[in-house]
């Protein structure tokens, strides 16, 4: 339990001070991670399963790296052998879990609200790792630390999202998280990549030109393009994408020169930027990102699965 | 068997009646109509302050059977229609196997009439295994009962396979019941495009992809002089549509679902609850305003339920996952007199057109009227009770009731199908 | 917990004068400064251990190396009570330093008990000694501090707790009264 909160499904649901607390609490497990020993024995005895109903490597090891850090035993459940896969419902599977006695159930799922229903159907701490097009927060979580690691104020910071913000889950929490913390988001896409009502997650402005908005962003989050959505044809070439929406070494003298980079992975050279902006020495981000993940997750589970009393330390 | 029925307020616009008088029944048939009429040989009923009208048909209702019986079947939606106040469903074709040949139509009316509480009008497929491809045997299915033709639940993709059912079927003077979706646009969309779809991640269901389908049908029922009644019709620019083709003189009807009268998108959040997906999805809150509109100047003919019953399990589901639809059979009576006729929206007399009058006159099947010689096909409500949808459970076989828990004015208590007293002071008999 | 203390234990120059005392314990014992290192436990811990510091330099001339340490990640009841996370400040290497781990009231030796295992995760010292500026008895764990300003016999039903005039406006070690199993502890930076 951190302060009322049970869950972390909806991120929307947090206040700004309490998304900052989390960051505040990864700075230290941050501290952890650096050290020789990277351990802590905080979730002894706990035990946490990793409930993914859709393949996600990073993800779950990123998840898996957290539990095993903070001393949690870790059950990976998913994957080919997923009992939906055998005709099992999503609510069985849960009441099946949750015979094995335990007290977190990390959901990636491609349906959104399966974390939802998880959290109805179990009694257990339910952490959304991803569900459909809805939500990811801890993926929000592990991009404000990453953004706050070099901006430190979120306040009128002006933050361009790029990419396919229709269908990203990321998006489902970023911008709202983003929004909780004061930023100025501006979504970047083709019409065929923007949602319906971009409004409704927080969207400040719509551009469909990346060299429009390009001067004036503060950080620039670049989304993965799915190669393999690409039948569904939002435009008509990676090429043409590419020439459109990359961010590519000839933007860079548009960009502001502390403007920073950031992607949620797996990146596609060539796609979304090229290879001189992907691994750009001060903007690019896109590792310390991954890092931050650990960090984000041991702090998400710390606050979740502690005691009911947020009091003082003695 | 013969029932007098006393001190009912009697409403029926085609015999102008509207005041309270005694109507008696006998066998099948009413007998008479009037004031202190003689009890000798009746039962006696006595209707002080309950209403009495000529007896509703929901034109729009999945009994499920043949093929989907643990959703639902003929006994079990029956049983529910008559405690919602009605004496006649029509039951859409998409059953396993479709209700595409007569002999499923005449499957259909044998469950009825060896299991069925009330009469049921089965609605034939416009094409077979409705796929799109092939007329269906309208002509076989009409010979053994069918009352209308539709391709509920997809509705026909191709203009041009539209255009040929229309203009054979139209032979047999039946009306085709349209449901409108273009499946290229609408695809996998799950709730309206728009503030719901984007704020809980899923594909949207835009309201263009039902009216592109209601103008092309207009133009189709133009083309072929077919009779046209648009389906569940959900949006105010559909609703404009069928307002406009009716000024132009055209044979269109359409119908309104209590949930898209009384439910919108906004119902929807985080809880992702499936009993609010339904197909067309729960539109804006000025589409709503807009149906109702039509509802009161008589733009919207009927109001039919899409009793849309679905086994627990299935609905206990991730919201993609889950199957369209909710049921409606039990309130929507209580829905239209406590949200139409208490707030002053209407009088009963245009409750009785739009869940008797008009659903008879479209489907083709008997008008009843308040007089004697008329077939005693009667319902009864109470205007002053009150209850709470889902209380005491239902009679339908399914839960996945999208009003549950609403509070409402308003309830059926006796209903009479060919002078039988099939529902007694709320007891299905 | 009552907010008016019901006795003064130390007052600001009790507490400087078993300060100065601590610091000359600490060199006597570790025969001078080398290899030395000093580490407050958070919060108020990290205080003292910060003024040991500086009288070891007062009386020595050398800084020794200062750390603090916070032990959220090891308490023994995180099921009931997930602490407020501060970070931990440790730049120098622990392995084969004399560490005095510095706290400010000694109780059940459950911090302690934490503290030690949380030093032990950052690497191997050479020895590890405790100072505490009060010792309250009731110990739960055998835990036995090698430095102590003033032992304080008190009961299950009071508090003591240590105020420091860097954060808190004054220096003083103040004795409440406590609801029986209320949890006790170090006052709030920034005030209750």
């Amino acid at each position: 339990m951190f302060n009322n909160h049970k869950h972390l499904i909806d991120i929307s649901e947090y206040s700004d001070s309490e998304l900052m607390t989390i960051l505040t609490t990864a700075k230290a497990f941050s501290q952890v991670n650096e050290r020789a020993i990277k351990k802590v024995p905080t979730l002894k005895g706990k035990t946490i399963v990793n409930m993914f109903n859709e393949p996600s490597t990073r993800t779950r090891s990123s998840f898996e790296l957290a539990e095993k850090r903070l001393s949690a035993d870790t059950l990976n459940f998913g994957g080919s052998s997923t009992s939906t896969v055998k005709g099992e419902s999503l609510i069985d599977t849960v009441m099946t879990l949750d015979a094995y006695k335990i007290d977190c159930i990390v959901v990636r799922d491609k349906h959104a609200g399966a974390p939802y229903i998880v959290s109805q159907a179990s009694p257990a701490v339910v952490i959304d790792a991803g569900d459909g097009k809805h939500g990811h927060p801890t993926q929000a979580l592990l991009d404000l630390y990453s953004i706050w690691e070099r901006k430190q104020d979120f306040n009128g910071l002006k933050v361009g999202i790029v990419g396919d913000i229709a269908h990203s889950r990321v998006c489902g929490s970023l911008i709202p998280a983003l929004k909780i913390m004061g930023a100025e988001v501006t979504v970047v896409a083709p019409g065929t990549l923007i949602p319906a009502a971009p409004e409704v997650l927080g969207a400040d402005h719509v551009s469909y030109s990346l060299d429009d908005v390009l001067p004036e962003l503060d950080v620039v989050y670049m989304l993965r393009i799915q190669r393999e959505r690409l039948e569904g044809a939002p435009f008509p070439s990676l090429r043409e994408y590419h020439q459109l929406f990359g961010l590519t070494k000839k933007r860079e003298r548009l960009m502001k020169p502390d403007a920073i980079i950031c992607h949620p992975g797996p990146i596609n050279r060539g796609v979304e930027f090229d290879s001189y902006m992907a691994d750009h020495p001060e903007r690019s981000v896109i590792l310390d990102q991954v890092y931050a993940g650990i960090c984000v997750r041991m702090a998400a589970l710390y606050l979740l699965l502690g005691g009911a009393d947020n009091g003082l330390s003695a | 068997m013969a029932f007098l029925l006393k001190n009912a307020h009697v409403v029926d616009p085609k015999g102008a009646l509207d005041g309270v008088m005694d109507v008696k029944i006998d066998g099948d048939k009413i007998a008479e109509v009037g004031a202190d009429l003689d009890a000798a040989g009746c039962e006696v009923i006595d209707l002080t302050g309950k209403v009495l009208v000529p007896g509703l048909v929901d034109m729009h209702v999945h009994l499920r059977e043949p093929g989907y019986e643990h959703k639902g079947t003929i006994e079990s939606e029956t049983r529910a229609a008559v405690r919602g106040g009605f004496t006649g469903v029509c039951s859409m074709p998409n059953t396993d196997p479709v209700t595409d040949n007569g002999t499923v139509v005449e499957y259909v009316k044998s469950v009825a009439a060896r299991d069925g509480h009330c009469r049921v009008y089965p609605a034939g497929a416009c094409s077979k295994g409705l796929k799109g491809e092939i007329i269906s045997e309208m002509g076989d299915m009409v010979a053994h009962g069918a009352v209308a033709f539709t391709d509920d639940g997809r509705g026909v993709q191709g203009a041009g396979m539209m255009r040929r059912c229309m203009d054979y079927g139209k032979m047999f003077g039946k009306t085709f019941l349209s449901h409108c979706q273009d499946e290229d646009l609408v695809g996998e969309g799950q709730v309206n495009e728009g503030v719901v779809s984007t704020r809980l991640g899923l594909l949207g269901w835009p309201a263009e992809g039902e009216e592109l389908q209601i103008a092309r049908d207009i133009a189709l029922a133009r083309l072929t002089g077919a009779k046209l009644h648009i389906q569940h019709i959900s949006t105010a620019r559909g609703l404009e549509l069928v307002r406009a083709a009716k000024a132009e003189g055209l044979p269109v009807t359409c119908e309104a679902t209590p949930h898209h009268l009384f439910l919108t998108e906004d119902a929807l959040d985080g809880t992702y609850d499936t009993r609010l997906k339904m197909n067309p999805p729960l539109r804006t809150a000025a589409d709503a305003e807009a149906l109702i509109a039509g509802v009161v100047d008589g733009t919207v003919d009927a109001i039919a339920t899409d009793h849309a019953p679905h086994a627990e399990w299935e609905k206990a589901r991730e919201f993609e996952l889950a199957p369209f639809g909710t049921t409606g059979i039990e309130c929507a009576l209580g829905l239209v007199l406590t949200e139409l006729v208490n707030t002053g929206k209407i009088g009963y007399a245009r409750l009785v057109e739009l869940m008797s009058s008009n659903p008879r006159q479209i489907l083709g099947v008997e008008c009843i009227s308040v007089e004697a010689g008329s077939t005693a096909d009667l319902t009864v409500f109470d205007p002053e009770a009150t209850w709470t949808v889902g209380e005491d459970g239902y009679e339908s076989q399914a839960v996945n009731c999208a009003f549950e828990g609403r509070e409402l004015t308003g309830r059926a208590t006796d209903v009479f199908v060919g002078g039988k007293h099939v529902l007694a002071n709320g007891a299905v008999c | 917990m009552g907010t008016t203390p019901k006795a003064i234990i130390m007052d600001e120059v009790a507490i400087n004068r078993a300060i100065t005392r601590i610091a000359h314990e600490i060199l006597e014992r570790n025969e001078g400064c080398e290899n030395l290192a000093l580490v407050g436990i958070v919060t108020r811990g990290d205080l003292l251990a910060k003024e040991l510091v500086e009288k070891i330099e007062e009386i020595e001339g050398v800084r020794v190396p200062l750390g603090s340490l916070d032990i959220s990640f090891y308490r023994d009841d995180f099921a009931t009570f997930a602490p407020e996370v501060h970070a931990s400040k440790i730049d120098f290497d622990v392995d084969g330093k004399r560490i005095v781990l510095v706290d400010d009231i000694l109780y059940t030796g459950r911090t302690i008990r934490a503290a030690l295992d949380a030093i032990m995760d950052l690497g191997r010292p050479s020895r590890v000694e405790l100072a505490v500026l009060v010792d309250r008895g009731h110990r739960e764990l055998p835990i036995c501090p090698d430095f102590v300003g003033k032992n304080v016999p008190s009961s299950h039903e009071e508090n003591v707790r240590l105020y420091l005039k860097e954060v808190d406006g004054r220096s003083t070690v103040e004795i409440f009264d406590v609801e029986p199993g209320a949890r006790v502890g170090s006052a709030p930076l920034g005030g209750e």
